[in-house]
């Protein structure tokens, strides 16, 4: 059995006025974590409230643990964690009165499913009598992973975990939900940071409420179409508008120190010929290297599709 | 001294016996793309504030644009831009009122106003969007539009505060191209970031740990220091030894 | 099932209960406002008059009046001037507040008194401004009852001067100990309706909803836990405001304790509903302040009645005021606590507001959503 299955499912707001998904299709299986990679807006949050129960899909159907979202939804929430985007746990009570609250009421107790949290709260125990209000943003989270696992969800629903958490924390939440999944449970995680679709067994790509590549992240970046070469100089900001003028250039973007180059046809003669281009125009230590597209080459790549 | 934007020496700020800043040094040269980053806590934002004008610091000296963030914190405002990812426009204003009102703030005459705002929207490729409300553009040319706004009355230091957060890949790379256009007119940018990929665009970086400056330098020597491939992990060597975690 | 249900119950009123423990500014707005409405009301209540401009319009110029009107004179709270004036000379004098009050002793007076031991005067006082007219009429009163018991000690007969107290511009006297009921009513609703609202749109400012919704929490108990500790609070609200009254204002309360709280519990309920419905359709704790303030706080203050007499108003309010819970809830106080009536004299509106309440709660039943949107 899946753990989440959806079929042409859409949703708009403001009376259909605006579409926010649709028609996505996908299925995450038993103690997969999928990844739902995307920009701000692209109907990562929707799709979410649809599973979770939170919204009425406006077509299609969606099933979390073999249960319909709409007719089993009471039984849908008993088995489901979920941790929304924004911060959602009560800031003027404390750590460990947040974990009481939530283990009552969802029918349980802290004591009762201590081990499977207890990776992750001895980091924060120590502080269990400050207000979570006063927590920074990576031990918020850590928190709010707890809240949300307390009663041994079947599937947990990530909304965005890392967003505005600093890249230490990052490593060490997708740590923990490497912990989570060889245990069993089922998750479905959104993220804007591409670098992360990469800790996913599987990823769709989603923007405009489209959903435009499902695949495990190894077999995503093997679809990029034709050769990508990453291209470095002395004066970086030259390079790129010298790449975009350059007549062979299907699309030039900066990654980290270099620029992702594809061309427009695949040649031979394209490296030697853009060499003397550089050279021409006075670049200089170029270096010019074929290099594996990675999650976001292919999302430009297939978004920029999309857009026209 | 004339090409130095912004100098700190031992700047510190204390919150009772909480040391948010902690005695940090660094220059930034004018028309230099200079990264600040940090964990979350680390003192980014204390330090920002306390640059540009918002907040005075404990002890230590730091001078703005020439001023002193003791004695002018007013001049230093208004030679500065400021753009944050939480607060940025106006949503319930059109385009050109949001940009009629900032410029307006910056007591730009009517004239610069809507020569500069054409400009600006000409710019950005939104030149027949004038009369739109913001708040049914998307997210990318919001964030564009802001950052445009935020240099409008062309000043000599614009701070950016997480100006990309949850921005799509493209309009990313297109906000940067923004950034080296505003720098190559001799703008100052000083820019935070959770992208450590945002960070190798820098002239210079500055890794806050604790609130302590724990590397400063280019993205390139600061890889080479740490014999790594990329500013993420030099970021994860750093800032994996903070103590200051819960804070 | 039914204990899990229970514990559940607990951990979220506990949790409220911290909320409001841990916000001085709510705890403030819960028990401040209450105290410092009565207090202010005690003071301005006790707040004697002193040298307050009457005259004395003395038709009958014989021992008995002049014996009255010498302790009138002699009292530090009146400031006597002798005149003889016709009724509409007495009512321009009103108008332009030279005076406060108009004391008029009809030809006869002792005459009437010695022979029928009964006699009339006639008070008038100023209804507009309530406050002082009690507090004078009162003084006077006790002049009289003085002069009474002088008389009977002298020539031991029961002789009886009957006042004939009229009042101009406001002849109910809404005001004074009218006020407390009025308080109770402003203070109930501001707690339920307003608080509740605001800590159930809170929820959903702070994303800590859709956690809620998610959860096997059945929706009906998230409502109770929400209106539970609002209830209590209230009920503590009452006890303080009634107690003020009586060991500080001195009010009595004349009628049964228990129907008061009875009643008051039923009017509480119906504000809760009302919360509720607000929070419904506001999504920042701005707009249900807003909403609260307009729809609730406003009607209140002006459609009760003991701020603004009802019967004076344009037939589109008073039809308006037939609907506002607290309208029912201040006669019902009124008839209880200041005349000492019983159920039977209040079952009419006590019906009434109890249909107003199931129908707010059917209401919110039929809202309540179960998802986001």
């Amino acid at each position: 059995m899946s753990a989440i299955t959806l079929d042409n499912i859409t949703k708009t707001y403001n009376k259909g006025s605006v579409l926010a998904v649709d028609k996505a299709t996908f299925e995450v299986a038993e103690g997969e974590t999928f990844g739902l990679i995307g920009p701000d807006g692209a109907g990562k949050t929707s799709i979410f409230r649809v599973l979770t129960t939170l919204l009425l899909p406006d077509g299609g159907n969606a099933t979390v643990a073999g249960l319909d979202v709409v007719k089993d939804y009471q039984a849908i929430r008993n088995c489901i964690g979920y941790m929304p985007g924004r911060f959602s746990l009560y800031q003027d009570l404390t750590v460990e009165e947040n974990l009481r609250f939530f283990a009552t009421i969802f029918n349980t107790s802290i004591e009762e499913n201590y081990a499977l949290i207890k990776d992750i709260y001895v980091q924060i125990e120590p502080f269990k009598k400050r207000r979570a209000g006063k927590l920074s943003g990576g031990m918020k989270q850590k928190l709010a992973l707890c809240c949300a696992l307390i009663h041994k969800p079947v599937v947990l629903f990530l909304d965005e975990p890392t967003t505005g958490v600093d890249a230490v924390s990052r490593v060490e939440f997708w740590d923990m939900l490497k912990r989570l999944k060889s245990q069993g449970i089922s998750i479905l995680v959104s993220t804007p940071y591409m670098d992360e679709a990469a800790l996913c067994d599987r990823i769709a790509l989603i923007e405009g409420g489209k959903i435009l590549s499902i695949d495990s992240p190894a077999n995503t970046v093997k679809k990029y179409p034709g050769k990508l070469y990453a291209v470095k100089s002395s004066n970086m900001h030259l390079l790129l508008q010298d790449l975009r003028n350059y007549e062979g250039t299907h699309s030039c973007f900066t990654f980290g120190d270099s620029m992702h180059l594809s061309f427009k046809q695949e040649a031979e003669d394209n490296i030697s010929k853009l060499t003397a281009y550089l050279t021409s125009k006075g670049h200089q230590q170029l270096e010019i290297n074929e290099i594996d597209a990675g999650i976001e080459d292919y999302f430009i790549r297939i978004t920029e599709k999309a857009n026209g | 001294m004339d090409n130095i934007a912004i100098k700190a020496e031992k700047l510190t700020k204390r919150f009772d016996d909480f040391v948010a800043v902690d005695a940090i040094t660094f220059d930034v040269k004018q028309g230099e793309i200079f990264g600040f980053v940090g964990a979350n806590g680390a003192g980014k934002t204390t330090a920002m504030r306390i640059l540009c004008g918002l907040s005075k610091p404990t002890s230590g000296t730091a001078m703005v644009a020439g001023y002193d963030v003791y004695k002018d914190p007013e001049k230093i405002k208004k030679v500065i831009g400021y753009m944050s990812q939480k607060f940025s426009l106006y949503d319930d204003l059109t385009v050109m009122e949001n940009i009629t009102f900032y410029a307006g703030i910056y007591g730009l005459s009517d004239k610069d106003i809507k020569k500069r705002g054409q400009a600006l929207l000409d710019q950005l490729g939104i030149g027949h969007e004038a009369k739109t409300f913001v708040s049914s553009l998307p997210l990318g040319w919001k964030q564009k539009l802001a950052f445009s706004v935020a240099i409008i009355h062309e000043p000599k230091i614009v701070f950016l505060d997480e100006p990309t957060g949850g921005v799509d890949p493209v309009t990313r790379r297109q906000f940067w191209d923004l950034i080296y256009a505003a720098a190559d007119r001799g703008i100052t940018v000083f820019v935070t970031t959770h992208y450590m990929d945002e960070a190798e665009y820098c002239n210079r970086v500055s890794i806050m740990v604790d609130g302590r400056i724990d590397a400063f330098d280019t993205p390139s020597n600061l890889k080479k220091r740490f014999s790594v491939n990329s500013m993420n992990e030099v970021f994860y060597q750093l800032a994996r030894g903070a103590k200051r975690k819960a804070d | 099932m039914r204990n899990s249900a229970l514990r559940q119950l607990f951990a979220f009123v506990q949790k409220e209960f911290y909320h409001v423990f841990r916000d001085r500014k709510t705890l403030l707005m819960l028990f401040g406002v209450p105290i410092a409405q009565i207090l202010l009301f005690g003071f301005l209540l006790t707040n004697e008059i002193k040298n307050a401009k009457i005259v004395v319009c003395d038709y009958a110029k014989d021992y008995g009046s002049q014996e009255i009107i010498r302790k009138i004179e002699a009292s530090k709270y009146f400031n006597v001037k002798k005149a003889s004036l016709s009724h509409d000379e007495i009512e321009a004098a009103f108008k332009s507040g030279e005076i406060k009050m108009a004391i008029v002793f009809p030809a006869g007076f002792y005459n009437d008194l010695s022979h029928l031991n009964k006699a009339q005067i006639q008070v008038i006082a100023d209804g507009s401004d309530p406050n002082t007219a009690t507090t004078l009429t009162s003084y006077l009163s006790s002049i009289l009852r003085d002069y009474q018991s002088q008389e009977m000690a002298q020539n031991n007969m029961p002789y009886t001067i009957v006042p004939e107290v009229k009042m101009l511009y406001n002849p109910e006297l809404l005001g004074a100990p009218n006020f407390v009921p009025g308080v109770m009513a402003l203070v109930l609703m501001l707690v339920c309706a307003m608080m509740t609202s605001i800590s159930i749109v809170k929820e959903k400012e702070l994303g800590t909803m859709e956690i809620l919704l998610v959860s096997p929490l059945k929706p009906f108990l998230v409502i109770i836990s929400k209106t539970i500790p609002y209830l209590l609070i209230s009920l503590m609200n009452l006890v303080v405001i009634l107690s003020l009254s009586v060991f500080l204002l001195h009010l009595e309360i004349k009628g049964s304790v228990l129907l008061l709280f009875a009643e008051s519990t039923l009017f509480i309920i119906s504000s809760l509903a009302l919360g509720l419905l607000i929070s419904v359709n506001a999504e920042s704790q701005m707009s249900a302040m807003m909403t609260s303030q307009l729809s609730l706080m406003m009607p209140t203050m002006i459609l009760t009645g003991f701020m603004f007499p009802i019967e004076n108003m344009p037939w589109v309010l008073r039809m308006i005021s037939n609907i506002v819970p607290s309208k029912y809830y201040y006669t019902i106080v009124k008839a209880v606590m200041l005349k000492g009536l019983g159920f039977s004299a209040i079952w009419q509106e006590t019906l009434i507001l109890g249909f107003i309440t199931f129908v707010l709660v059917m209401l919110n039943l039929r809202n309540f959503k179960t998802r986001l949107a």
